[in-house]
């Protein structure tokens, strides 16, 4: 019994902490910027890809497709803010997040074109037998994913408290205007948080594609999933996105261990709708600060 | 018409309004003055229930109406203007009016969709009602034109005549005069005293241009820190030594 | 409802009158049968999005709400099929009331949030627990009318085009009349129009159940139509597909929605040859359009044709 409960438990924290990095991959765009960007799956789709491209195709050694790769994303990422999200600068919300959606499309569209609807996969990172904890089985990736999230919640965290450039998209988080006028550039800190957020979708990408596969089309469910994980920790909240993430993950296969896989996509929305309705700020979300949100 | 009654309201640390109390008889017209940062549209805010206040009670109209939500006191018979306009930019001038009786109306969507002779009723007496009142603030001539373009001492007007429509009893104006010339702060006072006089609203404004409210008040009140700090006529307010040192001797120094 | 419609609904009758006339084959009117299905949901799309300033990423829902509930009630309970839809429609406004009180008394753009959660939450239950699952179901009954059976694709074709024209028709009223104006009001300031005493939580429900009703009757006779339904027609893609339409053709004219809609019904059938281009080209379409087009087709045409007449009468 404890077996399979830790079995359903790991697989829950994989997928979970992939939904926990495209979660505050939406906390940093929206932090600056207050759009929620539903191209965000892309960029982990772009991970996985890019990846196997580099890896498999180009035959690159290991850690510099793995380097390209989370270039290449943040790229894509800088290419989508100059493009699409600049040039428009309306104040109008719904405008903005529909252009997300558009690009989110046109991405897809790409991706396919270069390369088609087959799914991908490539070797685990390290070679070996799947470790044994309590009679369950634990494939050597599903730590690789675990801790490569770990590391970049952490690198966020320094990144957000300790530098000049974190601090400033901090300050633009709480009053846009506000940094503006003492100085802070406010039009590279939206770029920025664009190319970052780019970046972290693609290190999700990267490490889950040899677990799950990837393809050219998982982008959408997997920007419900890790937007569902921000609602749930209160959007714009770094900690209640990561926090969100694992929980749905867990949630979500425990359901499909435990009750039926079919319903196990339906999970993360249930969650959301209950949270919008009963706590709209999320569970770790300030209500007082949400009022001050213009979404 | 209005009793405020120990009206308190903070914002975080800092109190805007403290224990104000102020009465506002029916067909007068009162006015509420002080310097910037007094507390003036704090308390339209909570009279009109957008920012309900802490602590005290707005009593309107012999009725407690500060639990109740803008909409439901507006239907009551309270209508306000806006300090930063609120107009309806991207409709007409006569549909801006319009809106304004249309929380008076009863037709649906149904009504609405189908053209049902009752709603088509209720859409007859509201064109000619809001035509009426397009008349009596004399933007008739801008009818079709719409209320983003007309210049700023229109705009006001309008949301004037956009409150009329709503069939109020108190109407309160938040700074009318902003941004008008003296001429057209001359036609606003004259627009003001008739709405009064001849349409028998009550009328409660927030306003920096001293001239006007001396030339057209009943009765002034002085709110300076979130406090009251004086009441009383025109003359006697511009006699008022604390009104003097807060106020006017503000603008002296 | 203004001359410029009705111009343009006397035009909209003539093309749709003649089109059978000059086409041969089923083909053309196949596609604009879609079309037709496909401008009811952009229609209460449009109004919603245009007059009440919301967004609905979750129209695939109440449309598969209207498809499926249609179809079961006319095949299991053998209920007459113009009862059933009217059946489904009512099951899809209840559905849209009870998600639009809970996410409209929020500010902001919760609905949209949370119709994308719901649209994706019908397209679970449909996997699930629909008849057939996955893979769907067939042998839905064609819409009978006064003893007439709606089978023949020109009949179905007139018949649905004429449901779009009372839809257009019943929409404009309602913007050109009193509660048009409040949802417009709305949209231009909440503030001030809650100081106007207008009830602005019930008037969004009313227009989102109004949405939900078109998207359903659009499901409804869709599923009627083509006899065979399974859930990935219902998914978000076509919600983004709904929202595409509303966006090309332009929030703020209702016909806008009915434009934008034969439009992406007839792109991919020219972009047929180019299956692999087909999302590329959606996506570019959108993305640009959105870009260089903000207002969409229909309000920028109306306002080049304003300019051209010397800017007489620039609304429509």
């Amino acid at each position: 019994m404890f077996t399979v409960f830790l079995q359903f438990l790991f697989s829950g924290l994989t997928v979970g902490a992939v939904y926990a990095l495209v979660g505050m991959g939406f906390n940093i765009i929206y932090n600056s910027t207050s759009i929620i960007n539903m191209a965000q799956g892309e960029f982990v789709v772009i991970g996985g890809l890019f990846m196997w491209f580099f890896s498999e195709t180009v035959k690159l050694p290991f850690f510099l497709s793995a380097i390209l790769t989370v270039l290449a994303a943040g790229f894509v990422g800088l290419l989508m803010e100059r493009f699409t999200i600049k040039p428009l600068k309306s104040n109008d919300l719904l405008l903005m997040i529909m252009v997300t959606i558009a690009v989110s499309i046109l991405m897809r569209g790409l991706l396919m074109f270069k390369f088609g609807k087959d799914p991908y996969s490539y070797a685990p990172f390290t070679e070996g037998e799947p470790l044994n904890i309590a009679g369950a089985v634990i494939q050597q990736q599903t730590l690789w994913v675990i801790g490569i999230t770990a590391c970049c919640i952490v690198l966020l965290f320094l990144f957000f408290n300790r530098t000049m450039m974190g601090k400033a998209m901090r300050a633009c988080a709480v009053d846009t205007t506000a940094a503006k006028l003492v100085g802070i550039n406010v039009s590279r800190v939206v770029m920025i948080s664009f190319i970052l957020s780019a970046m972290v979708g693609a290190i999700g990408g990267i490490a889950i594609t040899p677990i799950s596969l990837m393809e050219y089309d998982k982008g959408p469910m997997l920007a419900v999933k890790g937007f569902c994980a921000a609602i749930m920790g209160g959007l714009g909240r770094g900690r209640g996105a990561v926090i969100g993430g694992f929980a749905i993950g867990i949630l979500e296969s425990m359901t499909a261990g435990y009750i039926h896989s079919g319903m196990k996509d339906a999970v993360a929305l249930v969650i959301m709708l209950a949270i919008l309705f009963f706590r709209p700020a999320g569970l770790f979300g300030s209500v007082a600060m949400s009022k001050l949100r213009k979404f | 018409m209005l009793e405020l009654k120990g009206i308190s309201k903070g914002f975080g640390g800092v109190k805007a309004l403290s224990l104000v109390s102020l009465s506002v008889e029916a067909g007068s017209v009162s006015a509420l003055i002080g310097p910037n940062g007094a507390g003036k549209s704090t308390l339209l805010n909570a009279i009109s229930g957008i920012d309900p206040p802490d602590e005290g009670e707005v009593i309107f109209s012999g009725e407690r109406v500060n639990r109740l939500s803008p909409m439901a006191i507006a239907r009551r018979g309270l209508s306000r203007t806006f300090q930063h306009l609120e107009l309806f930019g991207e409709m007409t001038v006569l549909e801006n009016i319009m809106v304004g009786r249309n929380a008076r109306t009863k037709a649906g969507f149904l009504a609405a969709g189908l053209r049902l002779p009752s709603g088509l009723r209720e859409e007859r007496e509201s064109l000619s009602s809001s035509e009426e009142i397009l008349d009596y603030i004399k933007l008739g001539h801008h009818r079709d034109d719409l209320a983003s373009n007309l210049p700023i001492g229109e705009q006001r007007v309008l949301e004037i005549g956009r409150a009329l429509a709503t069939g109020p009893k108190l109407l309160l104006l938040d700074e009318p005069a902003a941004g008008l010339n003296m001429r057209e702060t001359r036609d606003l006072g004259e627009l003001i005293k008739r709405i009064r006089t001849e349409k028998g609203i009550t009328i409660l404004l927030v306003e920096h241009d001293m001239d006007l409210v001396m030339r057209i008040s009943d009765a002034i009140t002085v709110l300076n820190f979130g406090e009251v700090i004086a009441r009383g006529t025109p003359l006697e307010i511009q006699k008022d030594p604390l009104v003097i040192a807060a106020y006017l001797g503000d603008e002296a120094a | 409802m203004g001359r410029g419609n009705s111009i343009a609904l006397v035009l909209l009758v003539l093309a749709v009158a003649g089109l059978p006339f000059v086409t041969t084959g089923s083909y053309t009117l196949t596609v604009g049968i879609f079309s037709g299905i496909n401008a009811l949901v952009a229609i209460g799309l449009c109004v919603l999005m245009g007059s009440a300033g919301q967004v609905s990423l979750g129209q695939a829902g109440f449309y598969g709400i209207g498809a499926y509930v249609s179809s079961v009630l006319s095949i299991k309970f053998g209920l007459p099929v113009a009862l059933s839809m009217i059946a489904a429609m009512a099951v899809a406004s209840a559905a849209a009331a009870l998600l639009a009180v809970p996410a409209l008394r929020l500010k902001g753009h919760y609905l949209a949030v949370a119709t994308l959660g719901f649209g994706e939450i019908i397209n679970v239950i449909l996997n699930e627990w629909g008849p057939g699952g996955p893979s769907g179901f067939g042998d839905i009954p064609h819409l009978s009318l006064f003893g007439y059976t709606l089978s023949s694709t020109t009949s179905n074709f007139y018949f649905i085009w004429l449901c779009v024209a009372a839809g257009l028709v019943f929409s404009l009223n309602i913007l050109n009349s009193m509660t048009g104006r409040s949802l417009r009001a709305i949209h231009g300031s909440e503030t001030a129009s809650i100081a106007m005493g207008l009830d602005i939580v019930a008037l969004k429900i009313k227009v989102f159940v109004l949405s939900a009703i078109y998207a359903s009757l659009a499901g409804a006779l869709y599923a009627h139509y083509v006899t065979f339904i399974s859930p990935s027609s219902f998914n978000l893609f076509y919600s983004v597909l709904a929202l595409m339409m509303v966006v090309l053709g332009g929030i703020t004219n209702v016909w806008g929605g009915v434009v934008g809609a034969v439009i992406i019904t007839i792109l991919p059938e020219l972009l047929r040859k180019f299956e692999e281009f087909d999302v590329l080209v959606y996506g570019l379409i959108l993305t640009l359009s959105l870009l260089f087009l903000r207002k969409g087709l229909v309000p920028l045409l109306i306002e080049k044709a304003a300019r051209l007449k010397g800017g007489t009468d620039a609304r429509a």
